[in-house]
């Protein structure tokens, strides 16, 4: 009778993170940036349908890296968690805290029990009344939480674009500066070379705490352009 | 505990499933004690609020609905400043008569049913597709019609594709019945439905709507004991909301305070309007 090799749980674990680590490092960059007003998310993504960026309840949004049918599976998850939450007891019961810390139960359970981890990173942001009640969470593939302020950045070269957007991100600048250090950040090359990325290869979205109750906003088309600084003559 | 979100490990399937965007569906499966249509009562009458008459009139810009505010208990008064209509989403508001508990309820799964939507598919569902979501609770709450706690709306929003406003009307077996003009529906319905057949003419303005409601909720509070009249003693005036293509708004109260002012100086003179 054959024995299967003995593999030690630290390979074990191993091998699992390296795979995720990679599939999540093929994908491109999705960066949080706090501004003065609200949580603005900016990723490159050519496709108007397929999200990274979504909104899951009244003040609480959902950002991802990674392979889409996993994280998209996890972001209907968050939202009918969230609904329900909301249904169950009332609107403002509903916690970006709530809602990392099932997404971290999930993702880690998972991580151990199974023998594909999800290749997905995710970012929980939560805006409250003024910028020190706003709430963010990194959530990775085995399940690890982690509170961040002012900026996140996954997926993709993530590394050089952290480094970047700590030298020169300040969370108290206007809408329009966040979003164009972060175009500038996600148009960075490794060897140093910059691209120009337009409205059209862009998917920005905010948490707008000026707004009355959801406070989730895609930036599309024209206003996209005219925050780019990029306004095409026609418009 | 039937709405327990698996705070012990793995996302529990329901909340994985692909393919439902309806809410309901999904609590039907996650927290089936939490639907209204999955109770069971015991025999018997009991006696409950019962809000009555709203109102809803399509004019030239979209369309307006308004209700009064009284809720009753057999022939007492329940309530004086109840709200019974209520914003379903960004272009639809929905008003109800009938068993008030119930009929608030329903309200708030349908509004939590079309942002739900909204959410998971990424766009708004068609304004039929909205009303015949409402259709499904309304006939799923017919066994407790039949036992005396019926719900009844009236759904009215502004069809972006279309660009109009519309009316439906429903019966308590989820029946659903497109209105061209103006609808009622509560215990008043037959007076204010009398009052707008006389007074609606096609293409009337947004401010002659609103009119229209607060005198045909006016008639009703006349003639029906169940339905409230504007009350001048302490300010309650009725609720009314507005759906253009800007979206679906609560006119603010000074407002329908003027509107009702007007009513009622004309009433000074000639009461029957």
């Amino acid at each position: 009778m054959t024995q299967p090799f003995y593999v030690s749980p630290e390979q074990l674990m191993k091998d699992k993170s390296d795979y995720a680590r990679k599939g999540i490092a093929r994908g491109r960059s999705v960066l949080t940036l706090a501004y003065d007003d609200g949580i603005l998310f900016v990723g490159e993504n050519p496709s108007n349908a397929l999200h990274k960026i979504s909104e899951i309840y009244d003040r609480i949004a959902f950002a991802a890296v990674g392979k889409y049918n996993e994280f998209e599976n996890l972001r209907a998850a968050g939202v009918r968690y969230a609904d329900l939450r909301g249904y169950q007891y009332a609107r403002r019961d509903v916690t970006s805290r709530g809602l990392a810390n099932w997404y971290a139960q999930a993702l880690g359970t998972h991580f151990v029990e199974s023998g594909k981890p999800y290749e997905v990173e995710l970012v929980v942001a939560e805006v409250g009344e003024k910028q020190a009640d706003d709430q963010l969470y990194r959530l990775t593939y085995d399940g690890s939480v982690a509170e961040e302020h002012a900026f996140v950045v996954m997926g993709g070269n993530s590394e050089p674009i952290g480094t970047y957007v700590k030298e020169h991100h300040d969370p108290t600048v206007s809408l329009e500066v966040a979003l164009q250090l972060g175009v500038h950040a996600l148009s960075r090359s490794p060897d140093g070379t910059s691209r120009t990325l337009a409205a059209d290869d862009l998917e920005a979205a905010v948490l707008d705490r000026t707004r009355p109750r959801r406070a989730f906003a895609r930036l599309l088309g024209p206003r996209l352009e005219r925050l780019l600084g990029q306004e095409s003559s026609s418009t | 505990m039937a709405a327990d979100a698996g705070l012990h490990g793995r996302l529990p399937p329901h909340f994985t499933t692909p393919g439902s965007s309806s809410f309901s569906e999904f609590l039907g499966h996650a927290a089936p004690d939490l639907l209204p249509s999955h109770r069971e009562l015991p025999g018997g009458v009991i006696d409950v609020p019962h809000g009555t008459t709203i109102v809803a009139v399509v004019h030239a810009s979209g369309v307006i609905m308004a209700g009064d505010r009284r809720a009753t208990i057999g022939n007492l008064i329940a309530q004086r400043d109840i709200e019974k209509v209520f914003l379903a989403d960004d272009y639809s508001v929905v008003g109800i008569a009938g068993t008030a508990g119930l009929a608030v309820e329903m309200v708030r799964l349908f509004q939590v049913e079309l942002e739900h939507y909204e959410k998971m598919e990424g766009h708004v569902l068609s304004l039929d597709g909205k009303a015949n979501r409402l259709s499904a609770m309304i006939r799923g709450n017919l066994s407790m019609a039949m036992q005396g706690l019926a719900v009844v709306p009236l759904f009215a929003g502004f069809d972006l594709d279309g660009g109009l406003g519309r009316i439906f009307g429903y019966d308590i077996t989820g029946g659903r019945y497109e209105e061209h003009s103006f609808h009622s529906v509560g215990s008043g319905s037959t007076f204010a439905r009398s009052a707008l057949k006389k007074r609606y003419r096609n293409g009337v303005s947004e401010a002659e709507a609103v009119k229209l409601t607060v005198d045909a909720l006016y008639d009703a509070a006349d003639d029906d004991s169940a339905t409230g009249g504007p009350d001048l003693t302490r300010g309650i005036w009725p609720v009314v909301m507005s759906v253009t293509d800007a979206g679906a708004r609560r006119l603010p109260e000074d407002e329908v305070g003027a509107v009702v002012a007007t009513v009622v100086g004309e009433r000074m003179t000639n009461p029957g309007g």
